[in-house]
């Protein structure tokens, strides 16, 4: 049924009323609309704050995360006051006290390929501000197979991409790409870093085009690939078309696997790793009886600026360890680590392909060490 | 042929941090192939090991995606301008 606005929805919204293109009857289809939001971050805060305040009746949003102080330089929907909060019923807060007439429906976990068509069979327009390729085609072929549209943005150091997918029978991700990159080839922005108020400008764009769709008036981004450079202040816009060579998506994919996050069911032997993985708790008992390992640090030197290990010997970007492999020991134990534990597995490899036979790395990197060992260090 | 490649940020450190690198050649393949010469950490982002173009990783000539052209064997015309357009999924952590 046709929910109509009160008289304070009409004062509300009065701003878009009076636009030729919204009045009434456009101010009435967002309020009968339903938009699902898939992650609650740096594209999810602007966006869901604006969806919210444009008077949209239904917002879903997806998020399995909580709010950490790190995530303050972007994710606006959130505060400090929400530090440690789930990421979802924060974001819900804020988005009721700037519209209480929106009806605001959290989803507290990951999205898989086992829940997401149950939830986006519910909304008209899904929004993807997720920051991984697995969830991104995952997105994308659930919209493709509940032909929803699917509002996109990514964005990576200074550079932003918008478009609208599966809309209007225009193309899909997969047409514009057909594969993920191999896990460990492109980093992500955790590792990398991304400019705080890129999202802002991409999730902004993503929310003008899921009201655009809604109130079905203007030329949305289907079909055209927007490319967005904060460092050149440059918009370029590229065409996209349908790839006649794709595959049909007929049903959801195993998106760990296509990404190469774990090997294919077929592969009987996984690859052996020629080095030691060790948990913080583990080296840290070792230390302290007297295991006295060269620590090889391979985070970039901004990073080490914000917190380092006290025993740590020596500081170089994973990437750039195959230059300095003839002053590393090789008649003593190696402990690598980096933030994380990937960019530091990546480096053992490097050097056991060198000829390093004692390699450890540090699970978990040292954000596993602030939050297990040595509480008191900042965590980023 | 005298060819502007614009770099995407994510490759940038693969070509000493230039936005756009000049290339020469009469087809995108020959221009790509000039590229990766003058800048071989370049290749591994570009090719796959069997020298295909990688899935994730467009190029286009003006506002065309090669892939709907000739592919690698499109032909240039002096002046053209490619842009190499890799997926990035940043935007929640």
């Amino acid at each position: 049924m046709t929910r109509t606005l009160s008289p304070e929805e009409k004062a509300r919204f009065s701003r878009h009323i009076i636009l030729d293109d919204v009045g009434l009857a456009g101010q009435e289809k967002l309020k009968n609309a339903s938009v699902l939001c898939v992650g609650t971050g740096g594209l999810g805060s602007p966006l869901l704050l604006y969806l919210g305040a444009a008077g949209i009746g239904k917002i879903g949003i997806v998020d399995f995360d909580v709010v950490e102080e790190s995530n303050l330089q972007r994710q606006i929907i959130h505060g400090t006051k929400t530090v440690g909060v789930s990421k979802v019923q924060s974001a819900k807060d804020r988005i009721e006290d700037l519209n209480p007439y929106a009806e605001v429906i959290t989803y507290e976990e990951r999205l898989t390929k086992d829940n997401a068509l149950d939830i986006f069979k519910d909304y008209d327009v899904i929004v993807d501000g997720t920051d991984n390729y697995a969830t991104r085609y995952l997105v994308n072929d659930a919209c493709v197979l509940l032909n929803k549209p699917n509002v996109y943005g990514s964005i990576f150091l200074f550079e932003g991409q918008a478009t609208v997918f599966n809309h209007e029978g225009g193309p899909n991700y997969r047409d514009l790409f057909p594969e993920p990159p191999p896990p460990g080839l492109v980093p992500s922005c955790a590792e990398a870093g991304v400019l705080g108020v890129l999202p802002g400008i991409i999730g902004t764009i993503q929310a003008t085009e899921a009201i655009k769709i809604i109130l079905g008036k203007g030329t949305t981004l289907s079909g055209r690939l927007l490319l967005y450079s904060a460092l050149d202040l440059s918009f370029k816009e590229l065409n996209v078309r349908k790839d006649p060579n794709a595959k049909a998506i007929t049903q959801l994919a195993d998106y760990e696997q296509l990404c190469g996050l774990k090997p294919p069911d077929n592969l009987d032997t996984p690859k052996e790793e020629r080095f030691e993985r060790i948990q913080v708790r583990e080296a840290s008992s070792k230390l302290d009886s007297g295991w006295a390992p060269y620590v090889l640090d391979v985070r970039k030197p901004a990073e080490a600026d914000i917190v380092s290990l006290s025993f740590a010997n020596r500081l170089v970007p994973h990437d750039q360890v195959n230059q300095v492999l003839a002053e590393l020991p090789k008649d003593q134990d190696i402990l690598v680590h980096c933030k994380k534990g990937g960019r530091s597995a990546q480096a053992c490899e490097v050097l056991a392909e060198a000829g390093f036979t004692q390699l450890f790395n540090l699970e978990g990197g040292i954000t596993a060490w602030a939050q297990e060992i040595e509480t008191s260090l900042p965590q980023y | 042929m005298s060819i502007t490649i614009n770099i995407p940020s994510a490759l940038r450190p693969y070509v000493k941090g230039q936005s756009t690198i000049e290339a020469h050649g009469q087809t995108v393949g020959q221009a790509l192939d000039f590229a990766e010469q003058q800048h071989p950490d370049l290749a591994k982002h570009l090719r796959d090991d069997t020298g295909q173009l990688r899935g994730f990783v467009n190029i286009f000539i003006g506002q065309e995606d090669i892939r709907h052209l000739d592919g690698e064997k499109s032909p240039l015309s002096n002046g053209d301008a490619l842009t190499i357009v890799p997926a990035i999924a940043g935007g929640a952590s």
